[in-house]
């Protein structure tokens, strides 16, 4: 099994979800049980890699290379290095907390179970494949495949307006990726050996203005995946919509896939770009950070002030990346890991309340702190980590994403560090309006959190705080491959 | 035996309290959480006393390790234990432990017990760690723990909606000034390339050849950033607004946060990195106008606020101004000599105040009065701690205010000097207008019933009374400045010599102050308002608080708002509006085609179908349905066929 | 021995073969249709058999070919029997005219 665990990792979703297509609609347990195993499974399968992947080595690890169709040299090449391994363990980690968090959320919803789960593995498969893909065809396709799953998972277990979200949803990111698609086949025609093979094309050198066209096309694919200003409007709707879980995986692993495809992709195809790029990068990732920190002020929708905090939040692993230097490096991808643990608890806490409540106005809320003190304390936890508090893992990542981005430009660092006062403001201030203040009676009766929502929630606080207070147990995975990236990419 | 070492576990007990009381304070330990929390502390006092005692005979511990790697360095944690550490980290310790046994009798039946010394035990990891940090960034995490602490507990009766805001604007406000203290960091570090405060002092201490090259245009920034950290979190003109309504949280926090330690720590902060300001020396005329100006700012607001409590916070905010200006003159042990000798009496005078909010259930000291009957403990150690804080000798107040304004006199910034002399002199004035509001003359609310406060708050009054008045001896000329002395190891102090002029001066500012309040106060109340008649704008100016909260509401908090629900509008009008746009302009292309397509690509396919329905209509009439009819029609044809082929005919 | 003529064998078999023609052409009865479509492929038969003792081949070839068409002629009578009940009990009739489904 171990030689062939990454394509075990990938697959055990779908297969899952086959299994699942056997079960009769109306063994709802027998359905949960194989849905909630099978991503447990695929936990495991991920933990099983910590002690084959080597973690003080760059370059691709655990490699499985199939010629797949001979014709077009496209390969089913998959591999693991210190950029993809962080995600994959997020990606485990949040699909089992979603999973979770799906078993009473989604009967509560009105049902329709098997098909759920089915959806919900499926997307598991795709984000899997997205992430340890190393064939640009292969990467393709299971960047699409996670679109089509997210899409009716949206526009069926949604809110009211699920599905003109769901539409702009994948209408929007369909038209990014088609533009990146564009760039692939320009890669793959440009090179002088035609393959869709990273590791081959990452030693082939392109001229300067095929590189930032081409660059341009594969950001266009990536920045609506971010998202990155101004391309994210259809995240607050998305995720306003979309089922709990769903947003957690949306906020705690999509958004990912676009900064790691600048990683992945972008940056080692196409260095003198990626520099000639850089100060655009810099300025929409610190519009990004401002901007989205005075919307998230301005919402009395905690779920879209959670959504819009995102759009700030990724703003600073844009930053990090903008930075072309070992911090910001680090910075980033660190907090692409933080800001999946953290925004998904986020989104994990509102769910909670909207499961209660029915309701997310904020300020319909007030002096819940007394009424539901573990819920209290946990929201208090996940908004604290959120706004960079130190000891908890927000602020590590914002702390070497700003001392990379300092490096780089001390203008764009100052205004960044604007966000992190925003994200103080509009955090507060929602813990004040839902915990704080005088009880509304109406809520006077709200139960405080389970344990099952807490076993949604603890495994990421443990996250959190372990990542706050001693993040080289993740940096030492990340630190080999990204300065073997920085090096690459030197010009 | 205690190793240095040991020195980990002084934070560390703390936060096994913390989470102690977290977890099952609630549930299982009730009433017995505060003992938990001050067993905590006084097993770190235990540990840290021994270590404070072997750096006072001039030991230094420090120790490390690898926390995280910064480009190709690394950053390493650790415990740094000299004599600056060493006299807070004693001071943290014994203040906190007695604060804590007050406030064990005080917050008695309350029904968040366990919580409130979950997060006193939370706070007091945080200002350990912070004491004895080795380097910035483990500084700034503690700090911001603190900041966080202080959050909760200001907010501890968050359902007063007053408390809650009060918690919000505190952390807002410091956390303003610590996004500066942040990126001061940073700067120093990318100038430096190192965080740790004994390769700073090394860097910055050592020969000229070592600080050539060094950029000292990003030195004096980093300086100025980290000044900021100083100026939200001690409460420093122009953010020392959080500072008076922190009074929201109960008074053994106001005691231990916001007067003893928390406060105390942004001059801790310029006190750590005093090496750099001394390294640009054109940042500290910076620093001292900002002390002056807080100083004799919260001074004169402080002469006509009303509530015990908030006299005692502006008093607090002035008083920090003073360390802040002595510091900026160069002045490191006068500032961190005030420092300590502040932090125990004032703990006392919040205390003491306490125990009258405790005793009469009111905040405002127009409805207190002749007090000192029945609550003598009380009333006499609040005195003592008055008039250490006005500055009459031999009083500990007096010595490290002396200390303060001689340096002021020496370095010859005379502005500053009287300047500070004023301060005093106020200082001396509103204490005493507020013993005397108190404790004298005749109880003016018939409302009030006062009892004095349970021996276990009475009993940590007396401590702290002792340390207020005998403290000042170590910093006094009596043991030629010992403790200055003892600070200087590490760092470079200027000598000066006591004169006996800034003392007489200090000695007669003191008493006229408490004269005049003597005067104004204690015989006919009436008075005071006759005067503040007399100087109304001044008046108004001062029981306003020079309108900050409102200018700040007008021009900063509201514009921040409207800026946020403008790019809303902006969001969802235009930028979703473009979206939406191309996908409606999608639907109108969409239309276009529709209606060519039917009309004319699919009018082509239609006419053919039509076309074909025309010929149909004449040929089926072939199609009869007879089997027979075809039959017969396919023999004739064959007969046909076969005739012609046959050529019959 | 003496043969019977070709021609006279040609000759009842045509008159054998416009028999049937006549009867698929005028039954209104579709059993009197397959009855008389059994004549038609029986003329057919005596057509093979009576050239099979002329042709230059072996005269087996004939024969085999009027067995084989024996054997479809039951096959076409089976079938087309069993088509002719499902028409009655579908809709009661067993005349040609009466089934015309597929008129315009």
């Amino acid at each position: 099994m171990s030689s062939h665990l990454l394509s075990w990792i990938v697959f055990t979703p779908l297969l899952g979800a086959f299994i699942l297509l056997c079960v009769p609609k109306r063994a709802a347990h027998l359905i949960r049980w194989i849905a909630l195993g099978t991503t447990a499974l695929t936990a495991v399968l991920v933990c099983l890699a910590f002690p084959v992947f080597r973690a003080s080595e760059p370059g691709f690890q655990l490699v499985e290379r199939v010629m797949w169709i001979p014709q077009f040299g496209v390969q089913y090449l998959l591999g693991v290095d210190g950029i993809s391994f962080p995600m994959i363990v997020l990606t485990a980690l949040i699909s089992l907390m979603a999973c979770l968090g799906s078993l009473t959320h989604i009967r509560v919803k009105g049902g329709r179970e098997k098909e759920y789960y089915f959806l919900f593995l499926l997307l598991e498969t795709g984000m899997m494949g997205t992430f340890l893909a190393l064939d640009l065809f292969l990467f393709y396709i299971f960047w699409e495949v996670v679109l089509v799953p997210m899409y009716f998972l949206i526009g069926i277990w949604g809110g009211p307006r699920k599905e003109y979200a769901a539409i702009k949803f994948f209408l929007y990111t369909l038209a990014g990726s088609l533009f990146m698609l564009l760039g692939i086949l320009a890669v793959y025609f440009a090179a002088p050996t035609h393959t869709f093979d990273m590791t081959v094309l990452a030693n082939v050198k392109f001229g300067l203005l095929f590189q930032k066209i081409v660059f341009l096309a594969f950001f266009l694919g990536f920045a609506i995946k971010v998202p990155i200003f101004p391309f994210h409007t259809w995240l607050p709707d998305a995720h306003v919509e979309a089922p709990t879980p769903i947003s957690v995986i949306l906020a705690g692993v999509l958004l990912k896939m676009g900064t790691y495809g600048f990683l992945r992709f972008s940056y080692p195809l196409f260095p003198e770009a990626a520099h000639w790029f850089q100060p655009a990068m810099g300025i929409l990732a610190v519009i990004g950070i401002i901007y989205g920190g005075f919307i998230a002020l301005a919402q009395t929708d905690f779920k879209k002030m959670v959504a819009y905090s995102s759009v700030s939040h990724m703003g600073f692993v844009l930053l990090g990346l903008a930075a072309l230097n070992a911090d910001g490096f680090r910075g980033a991808l660190l907090q692409m890991f933080n800001h999946g643990t953290i925004t998904g608890g986020l989104f994990l806490l509102v769910g909670v309340l909207y499961d209660r409540a029915h309701t997310r106005e904020l300020n319909a809320f007030g002096g819940l702190g007394a009424t539901m003190p573990v819920y209290a304390g946990i929201l208090t936890f996940f908004s604290l980590a959120s706004l960079g508090l130190p000891g908890l893992s927000g602020f590590v990542s914002e702390f070497l994403t700003l001392l990379g981005s300092y490096q780089y430009s001390k203008l764009i660092t100052g205004l960044a560090a604007i966000g992190i006062l925003l994200a103080a403001a509009y955090l507060l201030y929602m813990i004040h309006r839902v915990l704080l203040g005088n009880l509304n009676p109406k809520w006077a009766k709200l139960p405080d959190i389970t344990a099952l929502e807490l076993s949604t929630l603890v495994p990421l606080m443990i996250f959190i705080l372990g990542i706050g207070l001693y993040p080289k147990i993740i940096l030492n995975y990340m630190i080999p491959t990204l300065d073997a990236l920085l090096i690459a990419i030197k010009i | 035996m205690v190793t240095a070492d040991w020195i980990y576990l002084v934070p560390l007990f703390p936060l096994m309290a913390f989470v102690a009381n977290l977890l099952w304070g609630a549930r299982f330990l009730k009433n017995k959480a505060a003992w938990v929390s001050i067993a905590a502390s006084v097993a770190a006092c235990a540990v840290a006393l021994p270590i404070c005692v072997k750096v006072f005979g001039g030991a230094r511990f420090s120790n490390e390790f690898v926390w995280l790697t910064i480009g190709s360095g690394t950053l390493r944690f650790g415990y740094l234990v000299d004599p600056l550490s060493a006299s807070l980290l004693s001071m943290v310790t014994i203040v906190g432990t007695l604060i804590q046994i007050y406030a064990a009798g005080y917050m008695a039946g309350d029904p968040r017990f366990s919580r409130f010394f979950a997060y006193v035990s939370l706070f007091m990891f945080a200002m350990l760690t912070l004491t004895i940090a080795n380097n910035f960034i483990l500084f700034f995490m503690a700090w911001e723990i603190m900041g966080l602490c202080s959050y909760l507990l200001i907010g501890f009766y968050f359902e007063k909606t007053s408390a809650a805001k009060a918690g919000f604007k505190a952390f807002l406000t410091t956390r303003v000034g610590d996004v500066g203290f942040l990126i001061g960091m940073l700067t120093l570090f990318v100038t430096l390339g190192t965080l740790d405060f004994s390769e700073i002092n090394s860097l910055l201490t050592g020969t000229s050849q070592a600080r050539l090259g060094m950029n000292t245009g990003l030195l004096a920034m980093s300086a100025l950033c980290i000044f900021c950290g100083t100026i939200g979190k001690s409460a420093q003109f122009p953010l020392h607004v959080w500072l008076p309504d922190a009074m929201e949280g109960p008074t053994p926090v106001s005691a231990l946060i916001h007067a003893a330690t928390m406060v105390a720590a942004g001059v801790f902060l310029i006190a750590r990195s005093f090496v750099i300001f001394m390294a640009v020396p054109g940042t500290m005329p910076v620093v001292t106008t900002i002390g002056c100006v807080t100083a004799f700012m919260a001074a004169f607001i402080a002469l006509t606020q009303t509530d015990i409590k908030r006299i005692l916070a502006y008093s607090t905010i002035s008083q920090l101004g003073y360390m802040v200006t002595a510091l900026g003159m160069q002045g490191l042990g006068a500032g961190t000599f005030h420092l300590i000798t502040h932090a125990f009496f004032k703990a006392l005078l919040f205390l003491a105040a306490g125990s009258v909010i405790h005793g009469t259930h009111v905040q405002d000291i127009r409805q207190m009065g002749g007090l000192f009957k029945k609550m003598p403990h009380t009333a006499l150690t609040f005195i003592i701690a008055s008039l250490a804080l006005a500055g009459v000798p031999p009083l500990s107040g007096f010595w490290s205010k002396d200390e303060i304004l001689l340096t002021a006199f020496a370095s010859g910034h005379s502005l500053v000097f009287w300047t500070l002399l004023l301060t005093a002199f106020m200082t001396a004035f509103y204490m005493f207008r507020l013993v005397f509001m108190t404790f004298f003359g005749k109880a003016r609310d018939p409302k009030v019933h006062a009892h004095e406060s349970p021996a276990l708050m009475t009993l940590p009054l007396w401590a702290l009374a002792v340390g207020a008045i005998l403290l000042g001896i170590p910093g006094s000329p009596m043991t030629h400045h010992w403790f200055q002395r003892f600070l200087a190891h590490a760092i470079h102090h200027p000598e000066y010599h006591p004169s006996t002029f800034v003392m007489t001066c200090s000695v007669v500012a003191a008493i006229s102050g408490i004269a005049l309040a003597g005067i104004i106060y204690l015989k006919n109340i009436h008075r005071a308002e006759a005067i503040a008649k007399t100087f109304r704008p001044l008046y108004q100016l001062s029981f306003n608080k020079f309108y900050f909260d409102e200018i700040y509401s007008r021009y900063i908090i509201r514009p921040f708002n409207a800026v946020g629900a403008i790019f809303f509008k902006f969001d969802v009008s235009i930028i979703d509006g473009a979206v939406n746009g191309a996908g409606t302009g999608s639907l109108w292309i969409g239309a276009v085609k529709n209606w060519i397509d039917q009309h004319i690509v699919d009018g082509l396919v239609n006419f053919m179908g039509t076309f074909t329905r025309l010929l149909n209509s004449i040929v089926k009439r072939l199609q009869t349905g007879f089997v027979q009819n075809y039959l017969l029609i396919a023999f004739l044809s064959f007969l046909v066929f076969i005739i012609w082929e046959l050529k019959l005919i | 021995m003496n043969l019977i003529p070709l021609s006279h064998i040609l000759i009842f078999s045509l008159a054998l073969f416009g028999i049937g023609i006549y009867g698929v052409l005028t039954r209104r009865n579709i059993i009197g249709i397959l009855i008389s479509i059994e004549l038609i492929l029986n003329a057919a038969n005596i057509n093979l058999i009576a050239f099979s003792q002329t042709t230059s081949l072996s005269p087996e070839t004939g024969q085999v070919f009027a067995l084989f068409v024996i054997a479809i002629a039951a096959i076409t009578a089976a079938v087309g029997l069993a088509i002719v009940l499902a028409l009655y009990r579908a809709r009661k009739t067993v005349f040609a005219d009466e089934v015309h489904l597929l008129k315009w």
